[in-house]
C-alpha cells in the first residue's frame, strides 16, 4: 500500500516534469519510479495513507497561504534588520518544546520555523527543538518561547499530521 | 497583461534576493547569515519562479509554467532543510556564536550529554 502511494506520487511528478504522454517517456517514467521506490522506499513517511483523509487535506491546503503570509512577514523583518544601520539583533540559541509526536509533523514544524521571522531550527532531539533566534525576547522561559515560536504552527499541524 | 505581472514578480523576487545578499555581507556570524540567506532567498527565488509560471500560462507554454511551479515547491522544502543541516553542522564543528549572542542552550545540552 505504502509502495503504491509512493509510486503514484513519483509517476505524477515525472509526468508533470516531462509534460508529454508519448509511450517512450511514460515507460521511462514507470521504470525510474519503480527503481526509486525500490531504492529509497524505506525513508518515506510511515502513515502516508491517512494524509488523504479529506479533513487533513483541507487543513493542509489551508496551511499553504498561512505559511506564505508568515514567510512574507519574515522577509520584511530580515530586510528591516539588515538595512537598519544600527542592526538591531540580539541572537542566541534557545530550546523549545513541541507537542507534535509524528516525525513528519516535527519535520514540517522545523521547516516552517526556519522560514518564519527571525528563527532557524538548529536541531531536533526528541520533543525538544533548538532554535537560533535573531532577537531573543525571554531569558530562559521555555513555555513563553515555545508559544511565541511554535504555537502558531502547532495549532494547524496538529490537525494535519497527528 | 500576464507578461507585465510576470515581470513585476520577477523584479520583486530579484530585489528580495539582493536583500538576502546584503544580509549575508552585513550580519556577524554563520547562524545570522543563514537566517538572511534562507528567508530572503527562498521568497525571492519562489517569486521569480511564480513570475515565470504566470508568463508561461499567459503565453500558452504550460510545460514551462508547470515545471517552474514544481521547482518552487522543491525550493520551499529543501531550502530550510539545507539551512538546518548547515547550522547543525557548524555548531557540531565548533563554530562559535557572535560575541553579542545572549544565550546558547544547545551548547548546554551538548555539555550535559558528554
Amino acid at each position: 500500500m505504502k509502495a503504491i502511494i509512493q509510486f503514484l506520487i513519483m509517476i505524477a511528478l515525472w509526468l508533470l516534469l516531462t509534460w508529454s504522454l508519448q509511450p517512450a517517456d511514460v515507460i521511462a517514467g514507470i521504470v525510474i519510479s519503480i527503481l526509486t521506490v525500490a531504492l529509497m522506499g524505506n525513508i518515506f513517511l510511515d502513515k502516508a495513507a491517512r494524509l488523504f483523509n479529506p479533513i487533513r487535506l483541507f487543513w493542509g491546503i489551508l496551511y499553504i497561504p498561512y505559511l506564505l503570509w508568515y514567510i512574507l512577514i519574515a522577509n520584511f523583518d530580515v530586510a528591516y534588520r539588515v538595512l537598519n544601520p544600527a542592526m538591531p539583533i540580539r541572537p542566541g540559541i534557545v530550546k523549545i518544546k513541541t507537542c507534535l509526536e509524528t516525525e513528519m509533523g516535527k519535520t514540517f514544524l522545523a521547516n516552517s520555523i526556519t522560514l518564519t521571522p527571525g528563527t532557524l531550527t538548529v536541531d531536533i532531539i526528541g520533543q525538544d527543538l533548538y532554535i537560533h533566534w535573531i532577537n531573543v525576547k525571554y531569558d530562559n522561559d521555555i513555555e513563553a518561547q515555545s508559544y511565541e515560536i511554535a504555537g502558531k504552527f502547532e495549532r494547524i499541524l496538529r490537525r494535519i499530521f497527528e | 497583461m500576464s507578461e507585465t505581472i510576470g515581470y513585476i514578480m520577477i523584479t520583486v523576487g530579484v530585489l528580495f534576493d539582493v536583500l538576502g545578499c546584503v544580509g549575508l555581507v552585513r550580519l556577524p556570524d554563520v547562524y545570522n547569515r543563514l537566517q538572511a540567506a534562507t528567508k530572503c532567498v527562498t521568497l525571492g527565488t519562489c517569486l521569480i519562479l511564480f513570475g515565470v509560471a504566470v508568463m508561461g500560462f499567459g503565453s500558452g507554454q504550460n510545460a514551462m509554467a508547470v515545471k517552474s511551479l514544481i521547482c518552487a515547491a522543491f525550493v520551499l522544502i529543501t531550502s530550510p532543510t539545507g539551512a538546518h543541516a548547515l547550522a547543525r553542522g557548524s555548531h557540531k564543528a565548533g563554530v562559535p556564536l557572535w560575541q553579542g549572542s545572549v544565550i546558547d542552550q544547545y551548547q548546554e545540552y551538548e555539555e550535559t550529554k558528554s
